[in-house]
């Protein structure tokens, strides 16, 4: 199958444009060579009797038509897999970028990947302590969830990821791994990922992917996938658990829209293709546990939101796809909270059957509810007290005041290298929610009222509610 | 198997072929050396355009396209309950045995497996004449669910036999017939029928009957009829999907059909591990029983995506023809929707607006209107509630698909992202839902749960919507300064907000049932009536506030129902508190005129 034709009919942009060739097949992939002989891999996007186009990943700068000649392999993308992939960093398209050379042996799959039967899953019920706050009480991560971060140019998006990558209880595991696909990455990230995730000495459960700002865009199709493939081996074939960080998803959707116009297809919303939601899911549903496996691949895909904005295509429809998200704030960062983590958009989907009793604490559930609350309340009384003054506020009010900041300045607020206990965190929300007055804590059970909010304290400061 | 066309292009799911004269329109197709499942969707001339509800990577020009000879259909017959399929029917449980964890392409499996036994009891003997609809044999589907063998629409005659009683195969004929003109016809155990077409019924009634979810804020304040349809729009992280689930579970259909259409699958995934331990609050059965699952997970192809929605009503429908109430989730329709733009998009067809074909609105009116409250062919009474998420971009609910949808339905429990936020759940927006059943239904409320069940709905929704313009002042220049029968106002609406309209999906408060929900509400609308008649005598709000019986009922939901005494006993103390408070402030205003 694989005959070689010379010569194209045109090329523009990405795009090389042949006759037709007989038994082209669909999403195959072509070895594109120039007239000095370098090659270059491209993949077929349409076929039809009378034309072939072809898509070059790596571009088609200094192709001519009349030079250029191409081979088709009769297969699709693929990449080789093997446990020596550890510890290895690969370009976007899956070339060795170290010193060490080709993987050799192991197993090849193509990167399209199937998609897992629902029935072959297990759902998802594990917990993972990040040993942040933040995430372990309110957004609880499940090893086999894919749980982006929103987030906008300037935040703290990557060293966030970091510290869930490097603190996971899981991490220093034998059988943990961590792969990372740089999507159109600028290079100083990729070098802070590179060195904050090596640091701790896990390098050798690493496999770096990486597709830089500065790489052909067509090549960002294909590096999530790469990742995704090899998770997927080093998680069902090999039984480890997989952390698969994938950063930009926006740049990665960039290209999808540049190669959907250059194609001429019909746009959807914002100029992106109709099929956005479809290939997004496609990568990210590559998440979750096998019932006859022993491994899982748990996804925090992260994203810029263009002018952060939360219903722009990209985020809103990755929040359709993904089980929950973790957004980040703007103003929490201006004043100096790190993790800057806007609670109140974000969710953790799967945590509701992650928590509670046999999995973190029983009073996790509650507790959770009640803060998310009562801390919604906080805004309405901030911006309230914004336009008739704090002074003005009564007292039940006065008290929200005070735990919304107690809440970010405790709470939220943690050191970058700071690993805390989920028991630790859960306390602290309990103290928070003591200063409320009792009324003002709905989503508490009366059992809660009584094992955790002392009677008496809060409710007299507050005085709304004397209880005798 | 017909004269074989070829494949001149392939793009995406959408693949032209040529030779293609023999066929007909929405005929199903083998395409390609993998003999991937398709179906025709354009003729023209030679060509045909066929989409492909497989991923058609690989496939090559020229390939042969085989025609199946009859269009995308179901198989109908016992084995339907407790099942899983995918988008076009195929068997995902028999797929993971054959194929393993991932899902494979160009796998030919029976959707119900022709080898299972099943226990049948004849209803009809030789000689008996019989139409199409009539039930003529009854399986023991699950211990739920009596599964009703009928003579397929259309199929009538003399018995000329008929299988006797006991345990025979799915394949295997149930009864031969003689018709009219003399022709011998067969009623199968398992029979199909093509998804696109509506089963046909006798007559549509008017759905005057609720369909009871255990969600206080459905049951009391925007009621579903059984046959009625009604919609969930919002965005993400709104709570749709646990909102079918809770409908999934707790509502009173016979049947439930859960579509899961472009969505999660881990999802699927908890309905699979879940049903079968949960229990049905009416007869203790696993909930798995009376369930049939589609999934077509969004990484699954598009075209299988689009064809999901019909699979799914073909089994409803099939289930009302025996009599029975058939409850259909749809999550999301949006997902359907922007199928139906990606393949009209690859068909170069010209948009209407935002990418979405012309014909959506039909394609929407068309889905709705296969549910209803009937007499079958057979004369008994069936019905299907359709309950269809909808998935707005940013939550917009003035995008096409809520727009269109909104003019099909009768119910719309819109989701309220700022509900969701401050963890309100279920988010369904108090101002911006309705429920055009509410009328129809009262009659069968009055006299089944509570006779006082409109008046009280109507003061919770006055309520409500009085308190919304309070809230605006509140934001505005705080509570303070509010006259005290505004503040109490804002203080029954927000027990209604935290005591009745909340309910958890997870734990005790899950499920309740309709005398319950109301029991509440009459407590809670019973101490609004009072104490709005001593503020107007001039009783001061701050000792009813105080009251620890308002504690009290703001967490009553948690107490279970099997003690009904609990309500009555709370109800008696919190109005003598209240006759106390109003007795004291007489005395007080008695002796101490000082005070003025």
């Amino acid at each position: 199958m694989s005959t070689e034709y010379v010569g194209v009919n045109s090329i523009s942009g990405p795009f090389l444009m042949l006759g037709g060739i007989p038994h082209a097949g669909y999403d195959e992939i072509v070895e594109v060579r120039s007239q000095d002989g370098t090659s270059r891999t491209g993949r077929v996007v349409l076929v039809s009797e009378k034309a072939t186009l072809v898509q070059v990943f790596a571009g088609t700068e200094g192709l001519s038509p009349a030079g250029t000649s191409v081979r088709f392999t009769g297969r699709e993308l693929e990449i080789a897999l093997s446990p020596a992939m550890l510890g290895r960093t690969f370009s976007g398209l899956g070339e060795p970028l170290d010193d060490c050379g080709p993987v050799l042996g192991g197993v090849r799959r193509p990167v399209g990947g199937a998609a897992i039967n629902p029935m072959g899953r297990e759902y998802p019920r594990d917990f993972i302590s990040t040993g942040v706050s933040s995430i372990d009480v309110l957004l609880t991560l499940i090893r086999g969830q894919k749980l982006p971060i929103f987030s906008g140019n300037g935040l703290p998006h990557n060293a966030l990821a970091v510290q869930i990558a490097t603190q996971s209880k899981l991490a220093g595991a034998e059988n943990f791994a961590v792969v990372f696909a740089g999507i159109g990455i600028k290079h100083d990230d990729a070098a802070y990922f590179r060195d904050r995730l090596t640091a701790g000495g896990h390098g050798g459960n690493l496999v770096l992917f990486l597709n830089l700002a500065d790489d052909p865009p067509v090549e960002r199709i294909a590096t999530p996938r790469l990742a995704l493939t090899t998770a997927e081996y080093l998680a069902f074939d090999l039984g480890m658990h997989v952390l698969v960080i994938m950063t930009d998803m926006t740049s990665y959707c960039e290209a999808l829209r540049e190669l959907s116009v250059a194609k001429g297809e019909v746009p959807s919303r914002k100029g992106y293709p109709s099929y956005l939601y479809s290939d997004l899911a496609s990568l990210y549903e590559r998440a979750g546990v096998l019932r006859n496996g022993r491994g899982s691949v748990t996804q925090i895909p992260i994203l810029t939101m263009p002018n952060d904005d939360i219903t722009h295509p990209i985020p809103d429809l990755t929040g359709f796809i993904t089980e929950g998200q973790i957004v980040l704030s703007r103003d929490l960062e201006a004043r100096r909270i790190y993790p800057p983590v806007e609670i109140l958009p974000s969710l953790s989907r799967l945590m509701k059957d992650g928590i509670g009793k046999g999995y973190t604490r029983d009073d996790h559930p509650n507790l959770a509810g009640q803060l998310f609350a009562s801390y919604s309340r906080v805004h309405e009384v901030r911006a309230l007290a914004s336009v008739v003054g704090a002074d003005e506020l009564g007292k039940a009010d006065q008290a929200s005041l005070a735990f919304g900041d107690a809440f970010e300045r405790g709470f939220l607020s943690q050191g970058a290298a700071e690993n805390r206990e989920i028991g630790q965190s859960l306390d602290m929300g309990w103290e928070l929610l003591s200063k409320l007055p009792v009324q003002e804590l709905s989503h508490l059970s009366m059992e809660d009222l009584e094992r955790f909010i002392k009677k008496g304290s809060g409710a007299d400061d507050a005085g709304a509610q004397a209880r005798p | 198997m017909r004269a074989a066309g070829r494949i001149v292009s392939v793009n995406g799911p959408v693949l032209r072929a040529s030779g293609m004269r023999e066929f007909s329109m929405r005929e199903m197709v083998h395409a390609g050396k993998l003999s991937l499942l398709g179906e025709i969707i354009r003729l023209d001339g030679d060509e045909a355009v066929i989409q492909v509800f497989e991923e058609t990577a690989g496939l090559r020009t020229g390939e042969p396209v085989v025609g199946a000879g009859a269009p995308l259909s179901m198989s109908l017959g016992p084995g339907l309950l407790g099942s899983i399929f995918d988008g076009i029917g195929r068997p995902l449980r028999k797929l993971l045995e054959k194929e393993g964890s991932f899902v494979s392409r160009g796998v030919n499996i029976p959707q119900l497996d022709p080898d299972a036994s099943w226990d049948v009891t004849p209803l009809g003997k030789v000689g008996d004449v019989v139409t199409g609809g009539t039930p003529i044999a009854t399986v023991r589907e699950t211990s739920l669910v009596e599964h009703r063998i009928l003579t397929p629409p259309g199929v009538e005659g003399e018995i000329l036999s008929i299988l006797p009683a006991g345990f025979h195969r799915g394949s295997e004929t149930v009864a031969r017939l003689r018709d009219g003109r003399g022709r011998e016809r067969v009623v199968p155990m398992i029979s199909s029928w093509p998804v696109r077409t509506a089963r046909p019924v006798a007559e549509r009634l008017l759905p005057d009957e609720p369909l009871l979810t255990g969600q206080r804020v459905i049951d009391g304040l925007f009621p579903l009829s059984k046959g009625g349809v009604s919609a969930i729009p919002g965005g993400f992280g709104t709570g749709k999907t646990v909102t079918q689930h809770q409908l999934a579970k707790w509502s009173d259909a016979h049947i439930v059909v859960y579509i899961g259409c472009g969505e999660r699958g881990n999802e699927m995934t908890q309905v699979l591990e879940e049903f079968p331990v949960l229990e049905d609050p009416r007869s203790g059965k696993p909930l798995m029983e009376r369930t049939v699952l589609i999934a077509n997970t969004s990484n699954m192809p598009v075209a299988a995506r689009e064809a999901s929605i019909y699979t799914g009503i073909t089994i409803a429908e099939y289930y009302r023809d025996m009599g029975y109430d058939v409850a259909l989730m749809a999550d999301s329709t949006s997902r359907w929707a922007e199928a139906l733009r990606e393949i009209s998009g690859r068909l170069g067809e010209i948009p209407a607006e935002e990418g979405f074909p012309a014909y959506l609105p039909t394609r929407i009116a068309e889905f709705y209107e296969r549910a209803g409250k009937v007499t079958t062919l057979g004369g008994t009474r069936g019905s299907i509630s359709i309950i269809g998420a909808v998935s707005p971009p940013g939550g917009d609910f003035t995008e096409p698909v809520t727009r269109h949808t909104k003019r099909f339905i009768r119910c719309f429990w819109a989701l309220d992202q700022q509900l969701a936020r401050s963890r309100h759940f279920p988010a369904i927006s108090w101002t911006d839902s309705y429920s055009e059943y509410g009328d129809e239904v009262k009659t069968w409320y009055e006299a089944n749960v509570d006779a006082a069940w409109t008046s009280l709905r109507d003061r919770a929704r006055a309520l409500l919507a009085e308190d919304d313009s309070i809230q605006q002042i509140i934001r505005l220049v705080g509570e303070d300064v509010l006259p005290d029968d505004q503040k109490l106002t804002a203080l029954t609406a927000s027990l209604l907000k935290n005591g009745y309209l909340q309910q958890g999906a997870f734990g005790p408060d899950s499920y309740c049932p309709p005398r319950k929900g109301i029991a509440i509400l009459d407590i809670m609308i019973g101490f609004h009536e009072r104490a709005k008649g001593m503020i107007a005598r001039g009783c001061p709000l701050s000792p009813l506030r105080k009251m620890d019986e308002l504690v009290e009922l703001a967490h009553l939901r948690e107490l279970p129902w099997d003690k009904p005494e609990a309500f009555d006993d709370l109800k008696r103390r919190l109005v003598k508190r209240m006759m106390e408070i109003d007795r004291e402030r007489l005395a007080t205003r008695a002796t101490g005129s000082v005070r003025l």
